[in-house]
């Protein structure tokens, strides 16, 4: 639950690496006993509790004591071939998460240049509004963009009909899966945004400004500043920026979950989380949740991999 | 005519500038705005762009407050009690964690920190279901200590990757110069290292608050019953479409909410892109 952002250490000098071997090697152990007691039970205990679901038949029944059976794959053979259920979803969730990421980095690129480009004053402006729709709670967010898009006294809706003319009040943005989707990406991209921007902005402004006056003086244009010069420049973070937002989106959940509340349709809808939420918690197929949050876990890994080589490598350790 | 140029492309970005302004504030304007507005002045074609004097009122906060279909004040306890509790175990555990993995070297601590930084790719939203079944097992579902126990887990890697760079950051020759002038091993850590980490404690400990406050998946799962409610499920009662949305009362509960997410948010923001750069941009 946690990567709220990558919050990074500031640099190690080399010389503090070479440590002598303390005397007592059990402190350290001491001092991470806490700490290993907490995630071994409260992270790793569930995890291998959720393989060993995976394996089980687990349904109401096994909730009121019924010993659960084993049944091997089964879990896993009914949720592949699940053509109508899973696969959908799947697909779904990741169409999602590479449009989000797209649009996120897109945009955030572009507003961090139009900062460079700004004086301070502007700067300052944008610097506000998009600190506070990064500060607001996912949740808090989701309801604000519902109430903008409410269907009777929407704002959006009233000024759709204020400038086209045409009768706007009234009409669903929820119940089509296709702009229910619009609205998770605006919740997603504005509160995304502001990062990007920020971290990109803070990326270009490290650039030696000789660099960019002589590329000037040679005659390149500014796109051409920004394709051979900026983005080289910056590469490395906007990898970063991609990783952690395809798992941030992938993750989607609270913001799709509530526009279910306030009114989508849960079976056109769900991402993997709320899939997950609604085959465990709500219809009670615990076994095949298990076997979901299974798949889903290695799919995360896999798209964590590359990153967390990265900075394990960075961290020089 | 270059100047010309200039000045014209000067105008237009200054007017991107400002839409992006308004694009990204517009929502948090009109949350509180419609939180102070009557219902009149929401529902209808005649929609009020900004609580006048006239028609200002604090109805919706009482409505949210008085009529939720949860109730408020076990919410802001518990959220209160979980994110206080979370906060705490995550800044002492984290804290004695940080400092086993940055002064001492031992075997197995490369291990465990690249098990800190894998831990925190795993999606909590996985873990629900055998999350729900142990907690469910522990007798500890609705309770507070419950949620804490998984919040506090759930931050742990993050607070313990983030304290071990700051503690990084405080060269150990400080230490070891105290420990010449005379000082204790504790003593040398106690007097010059400790003081030094504060703002990081501080920046490592409003992000488990944030965390903790706006967490809402695993609340979900876990406290199911009205009473035992956070506030993020205290919101989502307002908006379950089972009758129609009073948004008033809806936007007045988000304000509510949303308030010491985004003080907390603004004390620490300037921490959180710096970092992720300077290591970066390096080569």
């Amino acid at each position: 639950m946690s990567l709220l952002a990558d919050v990074p250490a500031p640099p190690t000098s080399p010389r503090q690496e070479i440590r002598q071997p303390s005397r007592k090697p059990f402190l350290p152990w001491l001092l991470l006993s806490a700490a290993m007691v907490i995630l071994g039970v409260l992270t790793g205990f569930p995890l291998v509790r959720l393989v060993l679901m995976s394996f089980q038949e687990y349904e109401r029944a096994q909730l009121m004591g019924q010993p659960a059976s084993w049944v091997g794959f089964d879990n896993y053979t009914t949720i592949l071939t699940d053509v109508d259920g899973f696969w959908p979803v799947l697909a779904r969730s990741f169409v999602l998460m590479v449009v989000l990421v797209a649009v996120t980095i897109t945009l955030g690129m572009l507003v961090a240049l139009l900062m460079m480009r700004v004086g301070k004053g502007l700067r300052l402006l944008m610097s506000i509004g998009l600190l506070l729709a990064w500060a607001m709670p996912s949740l808090a967010a989701t309801t604000v963009w519902g109430w903008l898009f409410d269907t009777q006294y929407g704002v959006i809706n009233n000024l759709l009909t204020a400038i086209t003319g045409d009768r706007w009040f009234g009409y669903s943005w929820l119940l089509d899966p296709l702009s229910f989707f619009v609205i998770v990406a605006c919740i997603v991209v504005w509160g995304a945004v502001p990062f990007v921007a920020f971290t990109l902005y803070a990326g270009l402004t490290q650039i030696p400004e000789e660099v960019i006056e002589a590329a000037q003086l040679d005659g390149a244009s500014a796109f051409q500043r920004f394709r051979l010069i900026q983005v080289p420049y910056v590469r490395t973070i906007i990898t970063v920026l991609v990783v952690l937002s395809m798992i941030w989106d992938l993750k989607l959940f609270t913001q799709v979950f509530v526009l279910q509340d306030i009114g989508g349709d849960r079976e056109l809808t769900s991402t993997i989380g709320v899939y997950i939420y609604q085959t465990g918690m709500a219809q009670g197929h615990y076994g095949l949740a298990s076997a979901i949050g299974v798949i889903f876990v290695i799919v995360m890994l896999a798209i964590a991999y590359p990153y967390v080589r990265r900075t394990l490598r960075e961290e020089e350790l | 005519m270059i100047k010309i140029r200039k000045r014209l492309a000067d105008t237009g970005f200054g007017a991107l500038a400002i839409a992006v302004f308004v694009f990204s504030a517009f929502p948090v304007y009109w949350m509180v705005s419609t939180s102070f507005l009557p219902n009149n002045r929401i529902r209808g074609e005649n929609l009020a762009f900004f609580p006048t004097p006239d028609v200002f009122t604090l109805d919706n906060y009482r409505a949210a407050i008085f009529n939720a279909r949860a109730p408020f004040a076990p919410a802001v306890a518990n959220s209160i009690g979980v994110t206080f509790l979370t906060l705490v175990i995550a800044l002492v555990v984290g804290f004695v964690a940080a400092l086993a993995l940055t002064r001492f070297q031992f075997k197995g601590r490369r291990t465990f920190i690249v098990l800190i930084l894998v831990v925190q790719m795993i999606p909590g939203e996985a873990m629900i279901i055998s999350l729900f079944r142990i907690i469910d097992g522990w007798q500890l579902l609705n309770t507070i200590i419950g949620l804490t126990l998984v919040y506090a887990a759930g931050v742990l890697p993050f607070t313990i990757w983030t304290l071990r760079g700051f503690v990084n950051g405080v060269p150990k020759e400080l230490e070891e110069a105290a420990m010449i002038d005379g000082c204790s091993r504790a003593g040398a850590f106690w007097r010059v290292t400790f003081p030094l980490l504060a703002p990081g404690l501080v920046a490592t400990g409003v992000f488990a608050f944030i965390q903790a406050w706006n967490e809402f998946v695993t609340a979900l799962v876990i406290m199911q019953r009205p009473e035992a409610m956070t506030l993020p499920l205290w919101l989502r009662t307002f908006v379950q479409a089972t009758q129609a949305t009073n948004w008033g009362a809806v936007m007045a509960a988000s304000v509510l909410i949303a308030i010491p997410a985004v003080i907390f948010f603004l004390i620490v923001q300037g921490r959180m892109t710096g970092g992720l750069v300077s290591g970066a941009v390096k080569g």
